[in-house]
Protein backbone atom coordinates (compact mmCIF):
# COMPACT_ATOMS: atom_id res chain seq x y z
CA UNK A 1 0.00 0.00 0.00
CA UNK A 2 1.09 3.61 -0.10
CA UNK A 3 2.71 6.43 1.43
CA UNK A 4 2.56 9.99 1.33
CA UNK A 5 5.60 12.13 0.88
CA UNK A 6 5.81 15.90 0.91
CA UNK A 7 8.17 17.94 -0.84
CA UNK A 8 8.50 21.75 -0.78
CA UNK A 9 4.40 22.15 -0.34
CA UNK A 10 3.50 25.48 0.99
CA UNK A 11 0.59 27.81 1.08
CA UNK A 12 0.87 31.71 2.19
CA UNK A 13 0.97 31.13 6.02
CA UNK A 14 3.08 28.20 5.81
CA UNK A 15 6.68 27.48 5.31
CA UNK A 16 8.18 24.55 2.65
CA UNK A 17 7.07 21.14 4.11
CA UNK A 18 8.46 17.96 3.65
CA UNK A 19 7.04 15.35 5.34
CA UNK A 20 6.99 11.45 4.67
CA UNK A 21 4.44 9.04 6.23
CA UNK A 22 4.84 5.09 6.42
CA UNK A 23 1.61 3.40 5.07
CA UNK A 24 -0.32 2.75 7.96
CA UNK A 25 1.37 5.61 9.78
CA UNK A 26 -0.79 7.91 11.85
CA UNK A 27 0.67 11.63 12.53
CA UNK A 28 -1.44 14.49 14.05
CA UNK A 29 -1.15 18.03 13.04
CA UNK A 30 -1.90 20.48 15.80
CA UNK A 31 -1.56 24.34 16.30
CA UNK A 32 -3.15 27.36 17.08
CA UNK A 33 -6.43 28.17 15.31
CA UNK A 34 -5.57 30.57 11.72
CA UNK A 35 -1.97 28.94 11.91
CA UNK A 36 -3.01 26.95 8.53
CA UNK A 37 -3.68 23.48 9.75
CA UNK A 38 -6.85 23.39 7.10
CA UNK A 39 -4.69 25.00 4.60
CA UNK A 40 -2.19 22.96 4.52
CA UNK A 41 -4.95 19.79 4.41
CA UNK A 42 -6.25 21.91 1.45
CA UNK A 43 -3.12 22.17 -0.51
CA UNK A 44 -2.17 18.65 -0.43
CA UNK A 45 -5.85 17.50 -1.69
CA UNK A 46 -5.32 20.14 -4.58
CA UNK A 47 -7.65 22.38 -3.94
CA UNK A 48 -5.98 25.54 -3.85
CA UNK A 49 -3.29 26.90 -6.03
CA UNK A 50 0.42 26.48 -4.43
CA UNK A 51 3.62 25.48 -4.70
CA UNK A 52 4.97 22.12 -4.23
CA UNK A 53 4.88 18.25 -4.98
CA UNK A 54 3.42 15.81 -2.97
CA UNK A 55 3.63 11.62 -3.96
CA UNK A 56 1.55 8.85 -3.42
CA UNK A 57 4.24 5.72 -3.11
CA UNK A 58 6.43 6.92 -5.96
CA UNK A 59 3.75 8.44 -8.16
CA UNK A 60 3.63 12.07 -8.30
CA UNK A 61 0.94 13.94 -7.71
CA UNK A 62 1.78 16.19 -10.83
CA UNK A 63 1.74 12.68 -12.81
CA UNK A 64 -2.17 11.92 -12.26
CA UNK A 65 -5.53 14.02 -13.14
CA UNK A 66 -6.73 15.68 -9.98
CA UNK A 67 -9.71 13.65 -9.76
CA UNK A 68 -7.90 10.38 -9.39
CA UNK A 69 -5.74 12.04 -6.86
CA UNK A 70 -8.35 13.54 -4.50
CA UNK A 71 -10.16 10.16 -4.76
CA UNK A 72 -6.90 8.25 -3.43
CA UNK A 73 -6.01 11.17 -1.03
CA UNK A 74 -9.59 11.59 0.47
CA UNK A 75 -9.91 14.92 2.27
CA UNK A 76 -12.26 15.35 5.29
CA UNK A 77 -13.16 19.05 5.45
CA UNK A 78 -14.48 20.19 9.12
CA UNK A 79 -17.64 21.41 7.50
CA UNK A 80 -19.05 18.89 5.22
CA UNK A 81 -21.02 19.46 1.99
CA UNK A 82 -23.21 17.40 0.40
CA UNK A 83 -24.62 17.95 -3.25
CA UNK A 84 -27.55 15.40 -3.62
CA UNK A 85 -31.06 15.01 -1.70
CA UNK A 86 -30.64 11.62 0.30
CA UNK A 87 -27.69 10.14 2.04
CA UNK A 88 -27.76 7.17 -0.32
CA UNK A 89 -27.06 9.20 -3.82
CA UNK A 90 -23.86 9.64 -2.32
CA UNK A 91 -22.66 6.60 -1.00
CA UNK A 92 -21.62 3.82 -3.86
CA UNK A 93 -24.42 0.65 -3.13
CA UNK A 94 -21.75 -1.91 -4.08
CA UNK A 95 -19.57 -0.80 -1.09
CA UNK A 96 -19.56 -4.39 0.66
CA UNK A 97 -18.19 -2.34 4.48
CA UNK A 98 -20.84 -0.03 3.80
CA UNK A 99 -23.59 -1.59 5.98
CA UNK A 100 -20.80 -2.25 8.59
CA UNK A 101 -19.41 0.73 8.78
CA UNK A 102 -23.08 2.58 9.10
CA UNK A 103 -23.81 0.14 12.14
CA UNK A 104 -20.39 0.96 13.17
CA UNK A 105 -21.12 4.53 13.84
CA UNK A 106 -24.97 4.08 14.99
CA UNK A 107 -26.74 4.12 11.84
CA UNK A 108 -29.39 1.46 10.33
CA UNK A 109 -30.22 0.45 6.92
CA UNK A 110 -32.79 3.09 6.89
CA UNK A 111 -30.50 5.73 7.37
CA UNK A 112 -29.94 5.60 3.72
CA UNK A 113 -33.11 6.82 2.96
CA UNK A 114 -32.34 9.79 4.95
CA UNK A 115 -33.13 13.29 3.70
CA UNK A 116 -29.45 15.84 4.27
CA UNK A 117 -31.46 18.62 5.01
CA UNK A 118 -32.78 16.91 8.59
CA UNK A 119 -29.62 15.39 9.63
CA UNK A 120 -27.57 17.11 12.91
CA UNK A 121 -24.82 18.55 12.38
CA UNK A 122 -23.27 15.77 14.61
CA UNK A 123 -24.57 13.25 12.48
CA UNK A 124 -23.55 15.11 8.96
CA UNK A 125 -20.01 14.38 10.36
CA UNK A 126 -20.01 11.11 10.94
CA UNK A 127 -21.56 10.22 7.20
CA UNK A 128 -19.01 12.20 5.85
CA UNK A 129 -16.65 10.22 6.87
CA UNK A 130 -18.59 6.78 5.50
CA UNK A 131 -18.40 8.65 2.28
CA UNK A 132 -14.88 9.61 2.30
CA UNK A 133 -14.31 5.39 3.16
CA UNK A 134 -16.12 4.87 0.28
CA UNK A 135 -14.28 6.04 -2.01
CA UNK A 136 -11.53 4.08 -0.82
CA UNK A 137 -8.64 6.24 -0.29
CA UNK A 138 -5.13 4.89 0.78
CA UNK A 139 -4.31 7.98 2.56
CA UNK A 140 -6.96 10.41 4.99
CA UNK A 141 -6.56 13.67 5.09
CA UNK A 142 -8.93 14.54 8.61
CA UNK A 143 -9.87 18.22 9.35
CA UNK A 144 -11.15 17.56 13.42
CA UNK A 145 -13.62 14.71 12.43
CA UNK A 146 -14.35 14.45 16.22
CA UNK A 147 -15.43 17.95 17.19
CA UNK A 148 -18.85 18.27 17.39
CA UNK A 149 -19.04 14.58 19.31
CA UNK A 150 -20.06 13.56 22.04
CA UNK A 151 -17.71 11.40 23.47
CA UNK A 152 -19.51 7.90 23.02
CA UNK A 153 -19.85 8.83 18.87
CA UNK A 154 -16.16 10.32 19.06
CA UNK A 155 -14.86 6.65 20.72
CA UNK A 156 -17.24 5.33 17.67
CA UNK A 157 -15.17 7.92 15.17
CA UNK A 158 -12.15 7.07 16.72
CA UNK A 159 -12.39 3.03 16.61
CA UNK A 160 -13.93 3.49 12.79
CA UNK A 161 -10.58 5.42 12.01
CA UNK A 162 -8.60 3.42 13.59
CA UNK A 163 -10.29 -0.40 12.20
CA UNK A 164 -9.82 1.66 8.64
CA UNK A 165 -5.94 2.57 8.65
CA UNK A 166 -4.99 -0.88 9.93
CA UNK A 167 -7.53 -2.73 7.24
CA UNK A 168 -6.09 -0.64 4.15
CA UNK A 169 -2.51 0.48 5.82
CA UNK A 170 -3.55 3.78 4.89
CA UNK A 171 -2.14 6.56 6.04
CA UNK A 172 -3.22 8.88 8.07
CA UNK A 173 -2.73 13.12 8.62
CA UNK A 174 -5.27 14.31 11.49
CA UNK A 175 -5.81 17.98 12.40
CA UNK A 176 -6.50 17.32 16.14
CA UNK A 177 -7.08 20.22 18.96
CA UNK A 178 -7.70 17.53 21.41
CA UNK A 179 -4.28 16.29 23.73
CA UNK A 180 -6.31 13.26 24.74
CA UNK A 181 -7.15 12.35 21.52
CA UNK A 182 -3.33 12.41 20.39
CA UNK A 183 -2.46 10.76 23.34
CA UNK A 184 -5.06 8.26 23.24
CA UNK A 185 -4.75 7.22 19.37
CA UNK A 186 -1.06 6.29 19.11
CA UNK A 187 0.78 8.34 16.33
CA UNK A 188 3.62 11.35 15.59
CA UNK A 189 2.81 14.70 16.24
CA UNK A 190 2.90 17.79 14.78
CA UNK A 191 2.76 21.16 15.79
CA UNK A 192 2.45 24.24 13.22
CA UNK A 193 4.39 27.21 14.95
CA UNK A 194 5.41 30.30 13.44
CA UNK A 195 4.77 28.90 9.99
CA UNK A 196 6.73 25.83 10.55
CA UNK A 197 5.74 22.32 10.54
CA UNK A 198 7.57 20.56 13.54
CA UNK A 199 7.61 17.54 15.65
CA UNK A 200 5.59 18.38 18.80
CA UNK A 201 7.83 17.47 22.15
CA UNK A 202 6.17 16.33 24.64
CA UNK A 203 6.87 18.94 27.91
CA UNK B 1 -52.85 51.78 -46.81
CA UNK B 2 -49.79 54.33 -46.46
CA UNK B 3 -47.93 55.25 -43.47
CA UNK B 4 -48.56 58.36 -41.54
CA UNK B 5 -45.49 60.24 -40.90
CA UNK B 6 -45.29 61.53 -37.09
CA UNK B 7 -44.35 65.88 -36.91
CA UNK B 8 -42.43 66.85 -34.42
CA UNK B 9 -45.63 68.06 -32.78
CA UNK B 10 -46.72 64.23 -32.14
CA UNK B 11 -43.59 63.38 -30.54
CA UNK B 12 -44.25 66.50 -28.22
CA UNK B 13 -47.19 65.67 -27.65
CA UNK B 14 -45.97 62.20 -26.61
CA UNK B 15 -43.27 63.52 -24.10
CA UNK B 16 -46.04 65.60 -22.10
CA UNK B 17 -46.52 61.61 -20.68
CA UNK B 18 -42.87 61.81 -19.94
CA UNK B 19 -42.24 65.22 -18.11
CA UNK B 20 -46.18 64.23 -16.56
CA UNK B 21 -44.42 61.04 -15.37
CA UNK B 22 -41.69 62.84 -13.91
CA UNK B 23 -44.04 65.37 -12.53
CA UNK B 24 -45.23 62.93 -10.72
CA UNK B 25 -42.52 61.48 -9.05
CA UNK B 26 -41.36 64.56 -7.73
CA UNK B 27 -44.76 65.40 -6.05
CA UNK B 28 -44.88 61.10 -4.68
CA UNK B 29 -41.14 62.16 -3.63
CA UNK B 30 -40.02 58.91 -5.28
CA UNK B 31 -36.58 60.52 -6.51
CA UNK B 32 -36.64 59.16 -9.68
CA UNK B 33 -38.00 62.51 -11.75
CA UNK B 34 -33.87 63.14 -12.73
CA UNK B 35 -33.14 59.84 -13.99
CA UNK B 36 -36.45 59.44 -16.16
CA UNK B 37 -35.73 63.02 -17.27
CA UNK B 38 -32.47 61.97 -18.69
CA UNK B 39 -33.47 58.73 -19.70
CA UNK B 40 -35.71 60.09 -21.96
CA UNK B 41 -33.36 62.40 -23.74
CA UNK B 42 -30.58 60.15 -23.77
CA UNK B 43 -32.93 57.56 -25.93
CA UNK B 44 -34.27 60.56 -27.96
CA UNK B 45 -30.73 61.35 -28.93
CA UNK B 46 -29.50 57.88 -29.29
CA UNK B 47 -33.07 56.50 -31.41
CA UNK B 48 -32.29 60.18 -33.79
CA UNK B 49 -28.48 59.66 -34.45
CA UNK B 50 -29.34 55.65 -35.17
CA UNK B 51 -32.13 56.77 -37.50
CA UNK B 52 -29.38 59.05 -39.13
CA UNK B 53 -26.94 57.14 -39.81
CA UNK B 54 -29.23 54.25 -40.44
CA UNK B 55 -30.19 56.16 -43.23
CA UNK B 56 -26.92 56.81 -44.53
CA UNK B 57 -26.07 53.48 -44.26
CA UNK B 58 -28.65 52.04 -46.22
CA UNK B 59 -27.58 54.76 -49.06
CA UNK B 60 -24.74 52.73 -49.38
CA UNK B 61 -25.00 48.97 -48.73
CA UNK B 62 -21.11 49.29 -47.99
CA UNK B 63 -19.88 46.14 -46.02
CA UNK B 64 -17.07 48.08 -43.88
CA UNK B 65 -19.52 50.50 -43.18
CA UNK B 66 -22.15 47.68 -41.93
CA UNK B 67 -19.41 45.82 -40.59
CA UNK B 68 -18.44 48.60 -38.39
CA UNK B 69 -21.80 49.32 -37.45
CA UNK B 70 -22.36 45.71 -36.16
CA UNK B 71 -19.26 45.96 -34.04
CA UNK B 72 -20.32 49.13 -31.97
CA UNK B 73 -23.80 47.14 -31.62
CA UNK B 74 -21.51 43.91 -30.39
CA UNK B 75 -19.19 45.77 -28.11
CA UNK B 76 -22.19 47.86 -26.73
CA UNK B 77 -24.10 44.77 -25.75
CA UNK B 78 -20.63 42.97 -24.18
CA UNK B 79 -20.63 46.02 -22.58
CA UNK B 80 -24.08 46.01 -20.95
CA UNK B 81 -24.00 42.08 -20.13
CA UNK B 82 -20.83 43.03 -17.98
CA UNK B 83 -22.56 46.27 -16.08
CA UNK B 84 -25.43 43.72 -15.15
CA UNK B 85 -23.20 41.39 -13.60
CA UNK B 86 -22.58 41.60 -9.64
CA UNK B 87 -19.53 39.37 -9.77
CA UNK B 88 -17.26 39.93 -13.06
CA UNK B 89 -14.55 37.65 -14.07
CA UNK B 90 -11.08 39.39 -13.45
CA UNK B 91 -9.32 40.55 -16.52
CA UNK B 92 -10.27 40.30 -20.37
CA UNK B 93 -12.70 37.35 -19.50
CA UNK B 94 -15.36 40.07 -17.63
CA UNK B 95 -16.31 41.39 -20.93
CA UNK B 96 -14.74 38.58 -22.85
CA UNK B 97 -16.91 35.84 -22.08
CA UNK B 98 -20.36 37.59 -23.10
CA UNK B 99 -19.40 39.62 -25.71
CA UNK B 100 -17.68 36.19 -27.51
CA UNK B 101 -20.96 34.20 -27.27
CA UNK B 102 -22.97 36.90 -28.29
CA UNK B 103 -20.47 37.04 -31.55
CA UNK B 104 -20.72 33.51 -32.13
CA UNK B 105 -24.56 33.41 -31.55
CA UNK B 106 -25.93 36.35 -33.23
CA UNK B 107 -24.15 37.14 -35.68
CA UNK B 108 -24.30 33.40 -36.86
CA UNK B 109 -27.87 33.33 -36.98
CA UNK B 110 -28.28 36.50 -38.75
CA UNK B 111 -25.90 35.52 -41.68
CA UNK B 112 -28.22 32.45 -42.00
CA UNK B 113 -31.03 33.74 -41.76
CA UNK B 114 -30.47 36.59 -44.01
CA UNK B 115 -29.18 33.47 -46.41
CA UNK B 116 -30.85 30.88 -46.24
CA UNK B 117 -34.73 32.19 -44.66
CA UNK B 118 -34.74 35.55 -46.37
CA UNK B 119 -32.53 35.21 -49.00
CA UNK B 120 -32.00 39.03 -50.07
CA UNK B 121 -29.33 40.37 -52.78
CA UNK B 122 -26.49 40.65 -51.02
CA UNK B 123 -27.04 39.38 -48.35
CA UNK B 124 -25.74 42.24 -46.21
CA UNK B 125 -28.60 44.74 -47.04
CA UNK B 126 -28.29 46.76 -44.08
CA UNK B 127 -32.47 47.31 -44.31
CA UNK B 128 -32.67 43.17 -43.56
CA UNK B 129 -28.96 42.76 -41.54
CA UNK B 130 -29.11 45.92 -38.96
CA UNK B 131 -32.53 45.56 -37.16
CA UNK B 132 -32.01 41.81 -37.91
CA UNK B 133 -29.07 41.59 -35.56
CA UNK B 134 -30.03 44.45 -32.93
CA UNK B 135 -33.19 42.45 -32.68
CA UNK B 136 -30.84 39.40 -32.16
CA UNK B 137 -28.44 41.01 -30.15
CA UNK B 138 -31.02 42.53 -27.50
CA UNK B 139 -32.08 39.52 -26.98
CA UNK B 140 -29.31 37.43 -26.72
CA UNK B 141 -28.05 40.28 -24.07
CA UNK B 142 -30.81 39.56 -21.53
CA UNK B 143 -30.02 35.92 -21.76
CA UNK B 144 -26.50 36.01 -21.47
CA UNK B 145 -26.84 38.01 -18.69
CA UNK B 146 -29.27 36.13 -16.62
CA UNK B 147 -27.43 33.36 -17.70
CA UNK B 148 -24.05 34.15 -16.47
CA UNK B 149 -25.41 36.11 -13.37
CA UNK B 150 -26.98 32.70 -12.16
CA UNK B 151 -23.90 30.95 -13.06
CA UNK B 152 -21.60 32.95 -11.20
CA UNK B 153 -23.83 33.62 -8.01
CA UNK B 154 -24.85 29.92 -7.35
CA UNK B 155 -21.16 29.18 -8.23
CA UNK B 156 -19.67 31.97 -5.12
CA UNK B 157 -22.70 29.90 -2.82
CA UNK B 158 -22.22 26.98 -3.14
CA UNK B 159 -18.54 26.32 -2.87
CA UNK B 160 -19.09 23.99 -0.27
CA UNK B 161 -20.95 21.30 -2.18
CA UNK B 162 -18.68 22.34 -5.36
CA UNK B 163 -15.67 21.04 -3.50
CA UNK B 164 -17.51 18.31 -1.62
CA UNK B 165 -17.69 16.56 -5.19
CA UNK B 166 -14.28 17.67 -6.28
CA UNK B 167 -12.99 15.69 -2.87
CA UNK B 168 -15.32 12.84 -3.47
CA UNK B 169 -13.38 12.57 -7.17
CA UNK B 170 -15.51 14.35 -9.11
CA UNK B 171 -14.40 15.82 -12.64
CA UNK B 172 -15.17 20.10 -12.76
CA UNK B 173 -18.06 19.01 -15.33
CA UNK B 174 -19.47 16.87 -12.47
CA UNK B 175 -19.04 19.58 -9.86
CA UNK B 176 -20.45 22.20 -12.01
CA UNK B 177 -22.77 20.36 -13.58
CA UNK B 178 -26.20 20.91 -11.65
CA UNK B 179 -25.14 24.81 -11.30
CA UNK B 180 -24.51 24.88 -15.09
CA UNK B 181 -28.28 23.64 -16.39
CA UNK B 182 -29.66 25.65 -13.75
CA UNK B 183 -27.97 28.72 -15.41
CA UNK B 184 -28.90 27.88 -18.59
CA UNK B 185 -32.27 27.15 -18.05
CA UNK B 186 -32.72 30.38 -16.54
CA UNK B 187 -31.13 32.53 -19.07
CA UNK B 188 -33.53 30.44 -21.65
CA UNK B 189 -36.79 31.23 -19.30
CA UNK B 190 -37.64 34.54 -20.71
CA UNK B 191 -38.18 34.12 -24.35
CA UNK B 192 -39.66 30.63 -24.20
CA UNK B 193 -41.98 32.44 -21.78
CA UNK B 194 -42.10 35.47 -24.54
CA UNK B 195 -42.99 32.77 -27.21
CA UNK B 196 -45.61 31.92 -25.00
CA UNK B 197 -47.43 34.72 -24.25
CA UNK B 198 -47.06 36.39 -27.80
CA UNK B 199 -50.41 37.81 -29.07
CA UNK B 200 -52.08 36.86 -26.73
CA UNK B 201 -51.42 39.35 -23.82
CA UNK B 202 -49.18 41.75 -26.13
CA UNK B 203 -48.52 42.45 -29.47
CA UNK B 204 -44.73 41.93 -30.15
CA UNK B 205 -43.21 45.25 -30.48
CA UNK B 206 -41.69 44.74 -33.65
CA UNK B 207 -45.35 43.49 -35.06
CA UNK B 208 -46.65 46.49 -33.34
CA UNK B 209 -44.68 48.99 -35.06
CA UNK B 210 -44.74 47.15 -38.82
CA UNK B 211 -48.36 47.18 -38.34
CA UNK B 212 -48.31 50.99 -37.41
CA UNK B 213 -46.00 51.74 -40.37
CA UNK B 214 -48.94 49.99 -42.54
CA UNK B 215 -47.83 46.77 -43.23
CA UNK B 216 -50.69 44.07 -43.33
CA UNK B 217 -51.31 42.36 -39.96
CA UNK B 218 -50.67 38.62 -41.48
CA UNK B 219 -47.10 40.31 -42.88
CA UNK B 220 -46.32 41.36 -39.62
CA UNK B 221 -47.24 38.34 -38.30
CA UNK B 222 -45.24 36.14 -40.29
CA UNK B 223 -42.31 38.33 -40.16
CA UNK B 224 -42.90 38.57 -35.95
CA UNK B 225 -42.79 34.22 -35.72
CA UNK B 226 -39.26 34.56 -37.95
CA UNK B 227 -37.70 37.02 -35.55
CA UNK B 228 -38.89 34.74 -32.23
CA UNK B 229 -37.80 31.62 -33.90
CA UNK B 230 -34.18 33.45 -34.54
CA UNK B 231 -34.54 34.62 -31.26
CA UNK B 232 -34.81 31.73 -29.76
CA UNK B 233 -32.54 29.56 -31.28
CA UNK B 234 -30.03 32.90 -30.84
CA UNK B 235 -30.36 32.98 -27.49
CA UNK B 236 -29.99 29.67 -26.51
CA UNK B 237 -26.71 28.72 -28.58
CA UNK B 238 -25.30 32.51 -26.81
CA UNK B 239 -26.25 31.20 -23.61
CA UNK B 240 -24.64 27.72 -23.82
CA UNK B 241 -21.40 29.15 -25.20
CA UNK B 242 -21.54 31.65 -22.36
CA UNK B 243 -22.19 29.15 -19.13
CA UNK B 244 -19.66 26.73 -20.57
CA UNK B 245 -16.98 29.10 -21.06
CA UNK B 246 -17.63 30.63 -18.20
CA UNK B 247 -18.00 27.61 -15.83
CA UNK B 248 -14.72 26.26 -18.05
CA UNK B 249 -13.36 29.81 -16.31
CA UNK B 250 -13.95 28.97 -12.65
CA UNK B 251 -12.06 25.94 -13.23
CA UNK B 252 -8.14 25.67 -13.57
CA UNK B 253 -6.03 22.86 -14.98
CA UNK B 254 -5.99 21.00 -11.73
CA UNK B 255 -9.50 20.99 -11.69
CA UNK B 256 -9.60 23.67 -8.41
CA UNK B 257 -12.67 25.66 -8.16
CA UNK B 258 -10.98 28.92 -8.36
CA UNK B 259 -13.83 31.89 -7.03
CA UNK B 260 -11.04 34.27 -6.89
CA UNK B 261 -11.15 34.70 -10.71
CA UNK B 262 -14.26 36.42 -10.04
CA UNK B 263 -14.36 39.90 -8.19
CA UNK B 264 -17.42 41.58 -6.26
CA UNK B 265 -18.26 45.03 -7.49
Amino acid sequence: MASLRLSGLRHRLLEPVELSLESGELAFVSGPSGSGKSLLLRAIADLDPHEGEAWIGDQARSSMPAPVWRRRVGFLPAESFWWADRVGEHLPPAEPALKDWLERLGFGPETLDWSIARLSTGERQRLSLVRLLAQRPEVLLLDEPTANLDPNNRDRVESLIEGYRQDASASLLWVSHDPDQRRRLDGRSLLIRDGRLEPESWA
Amino acid sequence: MGMIHLTPWDLALAALLVLLLALMSWRLHLGVERRILIAAARSTVQLMLVGLVLKVLFAQTSLPLIGLMAMVMLSAAGFEVMQRQKRRYRGIWGYGIGAFSMFLSSFTVTVLALNLVIGVEPWYQPQYLIPLLGMLLGNTMNGVAIALENLTRQAWESRGRIEARLLAGGTWEQAIGDIRRDALRSGLIPIVNAMGSAGLVSLPGMMTGQILAGSPPLEAAKYQLLIMFLISGGTGLGSVAAVWLGSRRLFDERQRLRLDRLRTV
